[in-house]
């Protein structure tokens, strides 16, 4: 219990929260879980960039602004208007923060009463995952990544031990960075 | 074991997110860098689905999972919200259990 809520508070990505723990139940080991957990807070790093153009801020309040960089707080803050980002941000970023861990920590109280498998919890986890994924299936090529993770995901099932299979299915992004284009000249 | 993966992902997810508002954003923003990490998730996204679904320790199965994540998938379909989508796959299972 005191996990989850560790998970909830430190690590506060809901993607990568789920891989880990998902990753770690299925047996994987905790290089897998991690791996697996890092490979999808990357995003991360790419809404901090457009966070940092659009709220600018310095020393303390940057890194407390680090912790709440997630899919909430990034798309309320692009999506506020002129003036208004910062504010966006912080109260995306906090409000999802407190309801975020008060669920876990119901959750993780609840977790020691009943059978999870006789809620169908561990249906619930695939469910979440699906629907973290659809919004992000926007055209063609997502669709075809995506396929193709699953594919390689459940072809390494019977072959390699658990955890590993998730990661193996990031080699689905080759054939699309291949393709990718050099962009020409300074951008 | 468990504690240093929850505090190791936790560190590295961190640092990941610090990155992004430490790092010029010129070296971030170059095109290939940008495509990947948008792909990346639903890659990974997609490989969690198939195994949370269908896999028993290494083999792939057909059970009450599979019956709430179809369901879960038809509510994605019809827009659900992302609670509802979640409690509709539980309860499946749940009743398909009973």
């Amino acid at each position: 219990m005191a996990q989850a809520c560790a998970l909830s508070l430190l690590l506060f990505t809901g993607a990568s929260q789920f891989a880990l723990v998902g990753v770690l139940g299925a047996g994987g080991t905790a290089l897998a879980a991690v791996a697996s957990a890092l490979m999808l807070g990357s995003r991360n790093t790419l809404y901090a960039v457009r966070l940092a153009a659009l709220v600018p801020l310095r020393g303390p309040r940057r890194l407390l602004a680090a912790q709440l960089t997630i899919d909430e707080s990034t798309a309320m803050a692009t999506g506020a208007p002129e003036g208004q980002h910062a504010r966006g941000f912080w109260a995306a970023g906090l409000s999802v923060y407190v309801f975020w861990n008060l669920a876990t920590l119901l959750g993780a109280l609840g977790a020691g009463v009943v059978d999870p498998r006789r809620l169908g919890l561990d249906a619930a986890v695939g469910a979440a995952f699906l629907a973290l994924l659809a919004p992000q299936l926007r055209d063609s090529r997502t669709v075809r990544v995506a396929v193709g993770g699953a594919l390689l995901a459940a072809a390494a099932v019977p072959l390699l031990p658990a955890g590993v299979p998730v990661l193996l299915a990031a080699l689905a992004v080759v054939p699309v960075l291949v393709r990718t284009p050099k962009p020409e000249g300074p951008s | 074991m468990t504690w240093a993966a929850v505090l190791a992902g936790a560190l590295g997810c961190y640092l990941l997110k610090l990155t992004g508002w430490a790092v010029p954003s010129a070296l971030l923003e170059r095109e290939r860098v940008r495509v990947g990490a948008a792909l990346l998730p639903v890659a990974l996204l997609s490989a969690l689905v198939v195994v949370q679904a269908f896999a028993d320790g290494r083999s792939l199965t057909l059970d009450a999972r599979a019956a709430g994540l179809a369901v879960a998938g038809v509510l994605v379909l019809l827009r659900a919200p992302f609670l509802v989508v979640v409690l509709g796959a539980a309860v499946t299972a749940a009743v398909l259990r009973l």
